[in-house]
């Protein structure tokens, strides 16, 4: 049961197969029982049932609410989340109660849905690893996978599991680990520069960022304001239409979200892509990326051309300036966001008080950590008036251009861009930590990034596993607001590739 | 600049002692240790001498404060001419703050006022408030100013206790209004009669956040915070240097309060904190580049802030002819001292490390041609809606009374300077068949004579216009005399609930109607002043005046003045 798409649980739960606490007390369980992954950071058991049991209320009324009703979801612990400690994975908010919702947040449970739980992250989202938190790495499912175990870990060498873990990818690694291995239906995550499709890729999840104004972002906590959008995570395509249909839309709240009513869509069963255009951008062969996801992502685009579509190599000329380009405008508005974390109102506050300032610095120095500081630091240099036209004013020119290569593109008639979502397959922690985290975000987030400088809707599908056992996505980005032809072109790939499912062996470590 | 705590010591100080009454105690105290209080250092900027364009009319240098240069000391060299901008920071008057829905409300108990946004909770949004908008786009038509049909916010940074979220947000690239004027009108030497009007450029007019207030106590090393005041919508005025003495600058802050009153736009109560004056003064030599100028804060009444500017001006003069140096600082009126004082400034300056507001998109505004069809009322603001409905400004409503009752232009001034004046006024002469030109002398003579020896306000007189209107018809009927009338307005000051016509009786002030008592009381008084009768009869008519004086004295101003002067001319040639 665990294991159904959430449109097939909703339909179980409607059916009266299962009950909406028996649901969340074997997803609950669950949880426990892969403790070792690290996915949860607070898992809100008493909450959940308590809303499973008015769910189940609705149901024997014969009133449930909609498809969501009953159904777990777990939610990245950077959304508000009224009466449950949100921590964003730092010291800065370790034992913080929101007063108030998410607008998502709020959403979803006016829906009906149950919320299991906050999952792990890189401290603030700042990271592609899930591994910079406070509360430790999370731990990829696909660790303890038979898939995996068979390829990588010798049955001799299994002392040495343990050190074959691999990571999740980040920074909203414990959503997409959450949806993985089974313990929800559905996860929101955060994606600012990649940060769902990149675990959702490395988990062989479905990831989806959608268009930059259609879902409000009141209620995250804010890495770049400009292009964080909340982030759907899911087992399928489908279901992340039906979350979408219930996210989607203007808020009062935030004055980014877009006025224009949304309606929420069903994807077509029987998807046809014969009469699009479908864009390879040649700059997304980018220097590291694995062969063996090149052959992936090359197939793909066979696939749709056997399917009658049209593909053609497009060119995206100023994709390599993204990094050092989002590099700027990201720290810079770190440095403004972060700068509310002086320990008066919540939060940490150091015990130091010899004056206000001293206090504000050793505050801030035990909230964060090394990657958050750094940030705040060049946000900060970058932001200093001899330094702005230089650094911030060109950045946001450079991100200009990088959208307009979007608009060129889309313009000359090319419907979706294909393109890898990661250049490899996920690393074992071991290895991934001998980098740092700006080194790694920078590598992880180069063709993931571009998405959200142009505010483009993005999804990542799973496509296959790799020689290693491990995960392999495909990315499509689409056109502003045009999610239902992305999805639609999302699910009609998702039908051809059949990516495994994740058999999930034991969950233990050594 | 930062609307900081700064220039408002006095509404803190006043809720601080009801803290400390025990009236109203302070439910989040969030005490943060500072050894002294710290004011936020704000630099001030170099005055750029800006080459004097030729249309301009050069400043006239010779003459004294009134308007003018002050004459040179012991240097001999040519007089100094100071310089006096302005930046004024009005509070919108409106029912919620400018990015949140928390209620706007002076002296409110702390902390009761404040939204998860207000206290800068993570993840919350701003919303921009359309009320703010439109009261800026007001305030900016009334003083002339070109609406930017499309503004922008930014960020601006700095750590301070009451700035929740360690960035205020205000417009420093595209503010929404810029280019305007002002007009205001002073009186040369005190005399009502000499006014001159003059004009002051607007640099702008932008949005931004209030900040909250810090109470500091210094016995227990602590700083209180209340944020109430947070995020209330404020719009920074800011004035060119084009002002030369406190007088000016307290004559176009007082016009500007009058029309930020007249729009509703602010109640521009200073003592309130509503209207927060900083003064940027320098003083340099004709023909020369601007000198380094000062930023003087902490004024709250007009009466100060002219007494801190002529302070200043004659601090930096004197400091110059001493050979010493205008450090560019910030620097606190003391009202008590009668002097500025520089602040404490933190070390160098601050770098607000400005950047645009990424959770506000650009402020839109549209007149009726760019007004986009089927759009929804409520999500627009329309300039060429607001600027029809601009009530009457001060100016116009001065020409207008001087047009419709025929009185002085200073008068004028007068009554709608003063607040309340002018309905005061025009509710008299609906009551009174006496003409506007004796009325008013009534009004400034009388009435406001009274209000300023009482320290009262026009509200506050105990003589209503009722019962100013009921004494003057008594007059005007010739039922009592001037001077009688006098008294009787002394009598209903006291405000005791009697008519006019009481007092009247009561008193026995009613003229003398019969002849023969005055003829006798005349005779009486011609009989007891032969040397008078002489005198006159010698051909010196003007003495007649001091004997009708006389006899007013004797009916204790119960005759008339024409008939007393008919009588004692027959008499006396008789």
């Amino acid at each position: 049961m665990l294991r159904a798409s959430l449109r097939q649980v909703s339909a179980a739960l409607k059916e009266g197969q299962v009950t909406p606490t028996e649901l969340c007390q074997r997803c609950l369980s669950l949880i426990k029982s892969t403790k070792l992954l690290n996915a949860y950071i607070t898992v809100a058991e008493e909450t959940a049932l308590k809303q499973a049991e008015e769910s189940e209320k609705r149901y024997r009324r014969g009133q449930p609410l909609g498809i969501l009703d009953g159904i777990p979801i777990a939610v990245k612990d950077n959304f508000n989340t009224a009466g449950i400690e949100t921590t964003c994975a730092s010291n800065m908010l370790k034992g913080y109660i929101p007063p108030y919702n998410a607008t998502v947040v709020q959403k979803l449970q006016d829906q009906g849905a149950v919320l299991l739980g906050k999952t792990n992250l890189d401290e603030f989202a700042m990271g592609s690893g899930s591994t910079d938190g406070v509360f430790g790495p999370v731990r990829n499912p696909w660790s303890y996978s038979r898939q995996y175990k068979e390829k990588s870990v010798p049955k001799s060498d299994s002392e040495r599991e343990e050190f074959k873990w691999v990571i999740t990818g980040g920074s909203s690694g414990g959503s997409a680990a959450a949806v993985s291995s089974f313990t929800c239906f559905a996860a929101l995550g955060s994606d600012t520069g990649g940060s769902t499709r990149n675990p959702a890729a490395h988990c062989g999840v479905v990831g989806l960022k959608p268009t930059y104004g259609l879902i409000s972002r009141h209620g995250l906590i804010p890495l770049v304001n400009s292009m964080d959008v909340p982030g759907i995570l899911t087992r399928c395509v489908d279901d992340a239409a039906v979350v979408l249909g219930s996210l989607a839309g203007h808020d009062p709240k935030d004055s980014t979200t877009i006025q224009d009513v949304f309606q929420p869509f069903e994807l077509p069963s029987l998807p046809d892509v014969s009469k699009l255009c479908i864009g390879i951008p040649k700059e997304y062969n980018a220097p590291g990326l694995s062969s063996e996801i090149l052959s992936v992502w090359s197939k793909a685009a066979d696939l749709f051309k056997n399917a009658g579509a049209k593909v053609i190599e497009v060119s995206l000329p100023h994709t390599h300036y993204s990094i050092v380009c989002y590099h700027v405008l990201c720290t810079a508005e770190v440095a403004s966001n972060m700068a509310r974390f002086d320990g008066l109102e919540y939060g940490h506050r150091s015990d130091v008080n010899k004056s206000t300032e001293s206090m504000y610095a050793a505050t801030r120095r035990e909230g964060f950590n090394d990657v958050v500081r750094g940030r705040i630091l060049s946000g900060n240099y970058f932001l200093l008036k001899q330094n702005y036209e230089n650094y911030f004013v060109k950045a946001q020119k450079v991100r200009r251009l990088i959208a307009n290569d979007f608009v060129k593109v889309f313009g000359s008639g090319v419907d979706i861009l294909l393109t890898p979502t990661t250049l490899n397959d996920a690393v074992p922690y071991m290895e991934f930590i001998k980098e740092d985290n700006r080194t790694r975000s920078t590598q992880d987030d180069i063709l993931t990034q571009a998405a959200n400088m142009a505010g483009l809707p993005a999804i990542n599908v799973p496509t296959a596993l790799s020689e290693r056992g491990l995960p392999v996505g495909l990315q499509f980005i689409g056109r502003s607001f045009q999610e239902k032809q992305l999805l639609t072109v999302a699910k009609w790939f998702e039908k051809q590739v059949k990516f495994p499912m994740i058999q999930l062996e034991e969950v233990k470590g050594a | 600049m930062a609307a900081a705590a700064l220039g408002c010591g006095g509404g803190w100080r006043r809720a601080w002692r009801r803290g400390l009454g025990g009236l109203v105690p302070v439910p989040v105290p969030v005490p943060i240790p500072i050894p002294i209080p710290i004011p936020i250092p704000i630099p001030a900027l170099v005055h750029v001498a800006v080459p004097v364009p030729a249309c301009r009319p050069p400043r006239v240098v010779a003459r004294n404060a009134g308007g003018g240069a002050v004459p040179a000391g012991k240097s001999g060299l040519a007089p100094w001419v100071p310089v006096v901008g302005l930046e004024i920071h009005a509070q919108i008057s409106s029912n919620s703050k400018l990015f949140s829905g928390s209620q706007v409300q002076f002296a409110a108990p702390p902390n009761s006022l404040v939204s998860f946004f207000d206290a800068s909770l993570p993840g919350t949004l701003p919303v921009l408030n359309r009320r703010c908008v439109e009261a800026a786009v007001m305030t900016g038509l009334a003083l002339n100013c070109s609406i930017n049909k499309k503004s922008l916010f930014d960020r601006k940074h700095y750590f301070y206790a009451d700035l929740p979220a360690g960035y205020q947000i205000t417009q420093q690239r595209v503010p929404i209004a810029v280019n305007g004027s002002l007009s205001y009108s002073l009186c040369i030497d005190n005399k009502m009669s000499q006014m001159v009007t003059k004009t002051v450029r607007i640099k702008q007019i932008q949005l931004e956040q209030d900040s909250g207030k810090s109470l500091h106590d210094d016995s227990r090393s602590q700083t209180l915070v209340d944020l109430n005041r947070a995020g209330v919508g404020l719009m920074e005025v800011v004035m060119e240097p084009d002002m030369c003495c406190g007088e000016e600058a307290a004559a176009a802050v007082r016009e500007l309060q009058l029309i930020l009153q007249t729009l509703g736009s602010s109640q521009a109560i200073m003592a309130e904190g509503q209207l927060r004056v900083d003064a940027n003064v320098s003083v340099h030599h004709p023909g020369e580049p601007y000198g380094v100028r000062t930023e003087v804060k902490n004024i709250n009444s007009i009466r100060f802030l002219a007494k801190a500017i002529d302070y200043e001006i004659q601090r930096q003069i004197e400091e110059l002819e001493n050979g010493g140096t205008i450090l560019n600082e910030t620097r606190a009126f003391d009202s008590k001292l009668g002097c500025t004082v520089p602040m404490r400034d933190k070390e160098g300056m601050q770098d607000y490390r400005f950047m645009p507001e990424p959770n506000l998109p650009p402020l839109i505004l549209y007149d009726t041609k760019s007004l986009p069809a089927n759009v929804n009322h409520q999500q627009v603001v329309n300039i060429d809606w607001i600027h029809e409905r601009l009530p009457d400004l001060p100016s116009a409503k001065r020409a207008k009374l001087v047009e419709l009752y025929g009185i002085l232009p200073e008068h004028s001034f007068t009554l709608v300077n003063e607040d309340g004046l002018t309905e005061f006024f025009e509710n008299v002469l609906k009551q009174t068949q006496m003409k506007p030109k004796k009325v008013i002398g009534w009004i400034l003579n009388d009435l406001l004579s009274y209000l300023k020896q009482h320290s009262c306000t026009v509200k506050e007189s105990p003589v209503s216009s009722v019962l100013l209107a009921d004494l003057l018809n008594l007059l005007e009927k010739k039922e009592i005399s001037a001077s009688a009338a006098k008294q009787v307005f002394e009598e209903l000051w006291k405000g005791e609930g009697k008519t006019p016509l009481e007092i009247v009786k009561e008193k026995q002030l009613q003229l003398i109607e019969d002849r023969e008592e005055l003829e006798q009381i005349c005779q009486a008084v011609i009989d007891e002043h032969e040397k008078e009768v002489m005198a006159i009869k010698a051909g010196n008519q003007k003495i007649v005046n001091k004997l009708i004086g006389l006899v007013q004295r004797a009916t204790q101003g119960r005759s008339n003045p024409v008939l007393v002067k008919q009588i004692l001319e027959k008499k006396l040639s008789e």
